[in-house]
């Protein structure tokens, strides 16, 4: 039996199909859909059903996950984000910002000899909490800031 | 625009690579409305993923949230000067990129 497609139906739970077509490169009309996009966190409106469907649960607060990001972002379309976790057997960073309209925004996996450092961009369309998650030997943490928008970024 | 090349800069320094790379893309969320008050339909980049010598050093998975012109850093040990370090993105519409750049 081919081996992806009893995985991918497993995983799937309720979108059993939906994954099944993204495994094998299928989309709905109009759109594709990377294999193995998360979707579903990708489309939940706050924070906790983010942490539920990415697995994490009620992550523990770490002060082992640094955020590099400013109090104040003059420009909410563009707001620089750095984290660093240093909790031995980091694979993974994600960020999450609070008051956008998705909070998951972006997921990093770190494979063994990178550093778990990662920085980015992102939009925030008001102030919000922003929360790094970080995977680590299968355990999840969080740390959050709070960013002050002055000029929203997410749309128009 | 999305026909414009990464520009990536990556430097080695006491074995590890440092990886700065800034790309090309709209990263439309698909909430924003153009002059005619009509939703622009979203177009962002989904994937991303780093490669060294046929192993990926950096995965991502992305939103619409990212900047436009996403803008990524990150560091790894072990490539070389003068090694290849390949990224690659994929957008929500299929489309796909990759370029490749050399460590200083």
């Amino acid at each position: 039996m081919n081996q992806t497609r009893r995985d991918v139906l497993k995983a799937g739970g309720g979108a059993g199909l939906l994954a099944l077509l993204a495994a094998v490169g299928f989309g709905t009309p109009g759109e594709a859909v990377a294999a193995d996009w998360n979707k579903a966190a990708f489309e939940v409106k706050t924070v906790p059903e983010a942490f539920k469907v990415l697995g994490a649960g009620t992550p523990a607060n770490s002060a082992d996950i640094l955020m590099k990001a400013p109090d104040i972002a003059e420009n909410g379309a563009v707001v620089p984000i750095g984290i660093e976790s240093k909790i031995p057997g980091t694979e993974s960073i994600a960020v999450l910002i609070e008051k956008n309209p998705n909070p998951f925004a972006a997921a990093f996996d770190i494979p063994a000899g990178t550093e778990t450092t990662v920085a980015t961009r992102v939009k925030m369309g008001e102030t919000s909490n922003v929360y790094a998650l970080v995977k680590a030997n299968g355990k999840y943490f969080v740390a959050k800031k709070e960013i002050k928008v002055t000029l929203g970024g997410c749309g128009g | 625009m999305m026909a414009d090349p990464m520009r990536i800069r990556a430097t080695s320094k006491d074995g590890v690579v440092n990886v700065k790379v800034l790309m090309s893309h709209e990263m439309e969320t698909g909430q924003r409305k153009d002059a005619a008050g009509k939703l622009v339909p979203a177009h962002f980049i989904q994937s991303v993923s780093a490669t060294w010598q046929g192993r990926v050093v950096l995965s991502a998975q992305w939103g619409p949230a990212v900047s436009k012109n996403p803008y990524l850093e990150f560091n790894f040990k072990g490539g070389q000067k003068g090694d290849k370090i390949q990224l690659t993105w994929t957008d929500n519409k299929g489309d796909k990129r990759t370029d490749e750049a050399t460590i200083n």
